[in-house]
Order: structure tokens, then C-alpha cells, then sequence
């Protein structure tokens, strides 16, 4: 490999008491990538995901950010470090508008602790703000509550969220649950776009979905490595096949 | 347009069916809170059955403004908030009454005091969540309220501390007697309008919006990129910094401090007080604190048994309008 890994996981594995959701996973995302993690209900993605982005530390292993050990650092250290993340379920700031969401979210590069300033007049943050919303897709919305966002609406929502910290790797989790085929589609197009900036990794349940956007797919099962390498490679893996069993890959 | 505070609907925006005065008036009192909050408690000692009351409602009204910020603002509900309050006001009176400081060194004192103790109350309660949080809040002002209590030498114990004797202020060559109810209201009333200016300040800054935020979701906000519990932390000295100011001016109003400040029955007239007004609203604290303290008074003259009649009511009220009763009337108004 030429070039030295953005993420890498080496030997991840967690328990929950007595069961072991992921045994030894090694895997490397090479900077500029789009990698997805597929793999049947119950193979460890989510928890896998969840490890990748901090929301709980492995049992055994270590995760590396460009170079640097990032195992068990506090959540918020993660956007710092150009990490960010969407969530399986979608969560947002429910009572805040769309604007307010993306604002706030971008804000946590600049003014933590600002006390003093009134909000409204820091104008890059608003513009950014308004930016992203227009790149998603939701500038017409922006001063709906999210919670009265469609669901399709706050899944673009959360994506500009993330997206607001500028981040070099982008995490999302299953960023197609719940939406309509049309609208996964759209989504996927925009991933895409993303792509062509920072480096993705993302969960999704629905393989088809990826196959075509994706440089690279890995396959987890039983909480294990089943394979990895891409989409070619990976349809016409005989295990990949097994697991898949039926469904044309 | 700009979103500005949680207080605040989205601008120019008239309810379906409903008239545009509304959402205008709605507008134009968000627009200049801090100046029609003033304008009211200038008008309010001539309301109020005596003075004296109105000063209450004020250093009360104050007390429950900083206690809402934790509360309505980041939604942790603290339990020992009397600590803050009860620290203030003897940080204040005990350099007047034993040290013979002059009020404007003795006011910052308390202030400052009560600030400390937030940062150290603050930083083992924020570490938790919820009932947990009440609970660490309410044992750690126990332990203030124990010690104040056996230091009997410096705080005059159980009898309270007596001797805050502040008869006149000297500013700027004008010689003002506090002995005047009149005059002592309004010099409160520069003290809490200067507070009422700040918190509202604070309100639309960017830590303002932080604190909503974390309200609104902490996970989200810790994905983010902020520190939840040190944000929570900050909120609560900022907190304990009002509610000192609350304690400090009680001082200086009623010339002694009793060891009730520093109960936690204190702790929760405050959060009735909030509750009563509108959690997370503006001007709702002082409303509750006029509301609590003035039904307090009028139901004394007819029955001892006042907290029954009060507590009635904060019932019927918590069941019918959970909002409180200037939250209510926001409600209904919001465009």
C-alpha cells in the first residue's frame, strides 16, 4: 500500500458480559476512500462502527486516526481530530430549526465557551450553515423545527450535521435506514459527492446500495472479518456468497 | 433571519388563521425582554401591598433567574442550589458584620464565594446525570448548611448572623438610606437590572446556544465536539454566581442572615418559584417569585397553614399548566 492509513483498526474486539459481539477485526481505510462495512443483522457492524467512532472503547485492540492512537478518547475530542459521525437513529437537536442544528454544530470548531457575543452576528457560521443545507438539500427548510422534518429530510439533516465540523473522515451508520428506494438513491449520490473531499466509511444494511458508490467493502459476520477487497471481488466471494444466502450479491 | 434564543419562534411568521399582532407583540416583547422586565419591576413596589415585599420579589426573582439557567436552560435540576444562594448572603454579611468591609467590597465578596463553592459543588455534581445530579447537589448543600451551622464564632450558628447593618450608601457624594424601602428597592433594583442585562447576554452567546443544545441532546452535542460535562460545569458557576448576587443583596436587605438561607427547604421554594413562573423562559422566574411570594403573604393573614394552600395550588398548576404561568401566556402568544 502506498500510502499510510487515515483509520485503522487493529485486532478490535468486545464483549458485553459474556457474549462477544467482535473477535480480532483488522481492517485499514486508506485516506480518500469509500469503504462500506456490510454484513447481516447481528455480524458486530454497529458495534464496529460504534468502536471505529468512539462511542465506546474496545475490549481488546486499538484503533488508529492518521497515525495516532484514538482508543477511549472522550466523544467530543473526535470532531477536534476532523471525525465525524451520524447516527444509526437519528439524532438531532429536536427543537431547534434545521439552521439551528447545522449552526450549533459548526460552532463547536470556533466558540465553546463564548459568553459574550451575540450568536447571530458571527456571520460564518451562518453562512456555513446555510451552505451545507443547500448541499443536502434542505435550504428551503431551514427554519423548520427538525422535528417536524420528514424522515427522509432528517436523515439529509444529519448529514449536514456532521458535516458541519469540516471533518477529513466521515462516519455514518446505516445512513439509508428508513428511507424510500428513491430516496436511498439520492442519498447514495450524495455520499458520493462527499466522497470526493474527505474519506467515508460507512454501515449499511442494504448491499445492493453500495456496491456501486463503494471502492472497497468489508464483510463481517458472526463478529468476525469474512472478507474484504472490492465490490468485484466481493460479489464473487464464495463465503460472501454462503452468508448471502439467495441473494444475488 | 436568524434563530436567536429558545424563547424565541421563528421571526415574521403569523399563526395559520390567528391575527399578525399577536406574533408581532410576541416579537417586539422577545425583542426587548430585558427592557420590559426592568420597566416592570421599576412599576412593581407600587403593586405590592408593602415594600418590603417587592424587594423580596426581586432578590428572589434574581435567585430563581440564576437558578433557571441550569434548570430551564440545561435541564439539570439542582436540589442545593440554597448553598449558592445561603453563601452568597454570608459571604457578604460576614465581612460587614465582623470586619467592617464596606458594602461595595462585601457585595463581590459574596458573589465570589458563592462562585467558589459552585465550582466545587459544580464539579463533583456535574459528573452526573439526573436524580443523581439532585441527589449530590442536595447532600453537598447539606454539608454546607452542617458547617455554617457548627461555625458559630464567624456565622452567629443557629441564631443567624446578625449585625449586616448597611443604614446608608455613599455614591458618588449621594448619600442614599437603605432604611428607606423606597430607596432601597430601586438600588436593589440597579444590582438585578444590571444581572437581568447579563444573563440575557449570555442567553444569545454562543455558550447560550451550547447549553440548548446539550438540553436538546447531549449525545449529539458530545459528537459535536463539545465537552458536555465541562460546558455543565461552567453553566453551574455562572448559576451559582446569580444566585450569590441573590444571597448578597438578601444580606444587605434584611440585615441579618438566617440559617434558612442556607435550608434546603430554600432549595425548593426556588424550583417551585421557577416551576411556577415557566422553567426556560426569560422573564418566568420573576413572575414565580412575585406569584410565591405574594400568595405566601396574603394567605398568612388568613391561615397559618399557608404551605397547604400554596402547595394546593402549585399542584393544580404543575397538573393544568406545566409550562407555569408565564411560560403559558408565551406559549399561547408564539406565533
Amino acid at each position: 500500500m502506498s500510502t499510510a492509513p487515515i483509520l485503522a483498526a487493529e485486532g478490535i474486539g468486545k464483549r458485553f458480559g459474556g457474549f462477544r459481539a467482535l473477535s480480532d477485526v483488522s481492517v485499514a481505510f486508506e485516506p480518500g476512500s469509500l469503504t462500506s462495512i456490510i454484513g447481516p443483522n447481528g455480524a458486530g457492524k454497529s458495534t464496529f462502527f460504534n468502536v471505529l467512532s468512539g462511542a465506546f472503547p474496545p475490549s481488546e485492540g486499538r484503533v488508529r486516526y492518521e497515525g495516532r492512537d484514538i482508543t477511549g478518547l472522550p466523544q467530543h475530542r473526535f470532531a477536534h481530530l476532523g471525525i465525524a459521525k451520524s447516527f444509526q437513529i437519528t439524532n438531532l437537536f429536536p427543537q431547534l430549526s434545521a439552521l439551528e442544528n447545522v449552526r450549533i454544530a459548526g460552532q463547536a470548531m470556533r466558540s465553546r465557551f463564548d459568553m459574550w457575543t451575540k450568536r447571530e452576528t458571527i456571520a460564518e457560521l451562518l453562512d456555513r450553515a446555510e451552505a451545507l443545507l443547500e448541499l443536502v438539500g434542505l435550504a428551503a427548510r431551514r427554519h423548520e423545527i427538525a422535528e417536524n422534518l420528514a424522515h427522509g429530510e432528517q436523515r439529509s439533516l444529519e448529514i449536514a450535521v456532521a458535516l458541519a465540523c469540516d471533518p477529513r473522515l466521515l462516519l455514518l451508520d446505516e445512513p439509508t435506514a428508513g428511507m424510500s428506494p428513491e430516496e436511498a438513491r439520492a442519498m447514495m449520490d450524495l455520499i458520493l459527492k462527499l466522497n470526493e473531499e474527505r474519506t467515508v466509511v460507512l454501515v449499511e444494511h442494504r448491499m445492493k446500495l453500495v456496491m456501486g458508490i463503494s471502492s472497497r467493502i468489508i464483510v463481517l459476520h458472526h463478529g468476525q472479518l469474512l472478507a474484504e477487497g472490492s465490490p468485484d471481488a466481493i460479489r464473487s466471494h464464495d463465503e460472501v456468497r454462503r452468508v448471502y444466502l439467495g441473494q444475488t450479491v | 433571519m436568524v434563530e436567536r434564543s429558545a424563547t424565541a419562534g421563528p421571526p415574521a411568521r403569523t399563526r395559520p388563521g390567528g391575527p399578525a399582532a399577536i406574533g408581532a407583540a410576541y416579537d417586539f416583547v422577545d425583542r426587548h425582554r430585558v427592557a420590559i422586565a426592568i420597566l416592570f419591576l421599576i412599576v412593581l413596589p407600587w403593586l405590592t401591598p408593602y415594600k418590603a415585599l417587592a424587594v423580596n420579589i426581586l432578590i428572589y426573582g434574581l435567585f430563581a433567574m440564576g437558578f433557571n439557567l441550569i434548570y430551564g436552560y440545561a435541564g439539570m435540576l439542582s436540589f442545593g442550589h440554597a448553598a449558592l444562594f445561603g453563601l452568597g448572603a454570608y459571604g457578604c454579611g460576614i465581612p460587614i458584620a465582623k470586619f467592617g468591609i464596606p458594602w461595595f467590597l462585601a457585595l463581590p465578596t459574596g458573589v465570589a464565594v458563592a462562585g467558589l463553592a459552585a465550582v466545587a459543588i459544580g464539579w463533583f455534581a456535574t459528573r452526573s446525570r439526573g436524580i443523581y445530579f439532585a441527589m449530590v447537589t442536595l447532600a453537598l448543600s447539606q454539608v454546607v448548611y452542617y458547617i455554617v451551622f457548627q461555625m458559630v464564632w464567624l456565622t452567629g450558628g443557629e441564631d443567624g448572623l446578625r449585625g449586616v447593618s448597611v443604614p446608608a450608601l455613599d455614591i458618588f457624594g449621594l448619600e442614599l438610606s437603605l432604611l428607606d424601602p423606597t430607596a432601597k428597592y430601586y438600588l436593589i433594583l440597579i444590582a438585578v437590572a444590571l444581572a437581568l442585562w447579563l444573563f440575557s447576554r449570555i442567553l444569545q452567546s454562543p455558550f447560550g446556544a451550547v447549553l440548548e443544545a446539550i438540553r436538546e441532546n447531549e449525545k449529539r452535542a458530545a459528537a459535536c465536539g463539545y465537552d458536555v460535562n465541562r460546558t455543565r460545569w461552567a453553566a453551574f458557576i455562572l448559576s451559582g454566581l446569580f444566585s450569590g448576587l441573590a444571597g448578597a443583596l438578601y444580606a444587605i436587605h434584611l440585615s441579618i442572615v438566617p440559617i434558612e438561607t442556607l435550608h434546603y427547604f430554600t432549595s425548593a421554594e426556588v424550583l417551585m418559584m421557577t416551576l411556577l413562573g415557566g422553567m426556560g423562559t426569560f422573564f418566568g422566574p420573576f413572575v414565580g417569585a412575585l406569584v410565591y411570594i405574594l400568595l405566601q403573604d396574603v394567605v398568612t393573614v388568613v391561615t397559618v397553614h399557608w404551605q397547604l394552600v400554596v402547595g394546593i395550588l402549585f399542584v393544580v398548576l404543575i397538573l393544568f399548566f406545566p409550562r407555569g404561568i408565564w411560560g403559558s401566556l408565551l406559549h399561547w402568544l408564539r406565533p
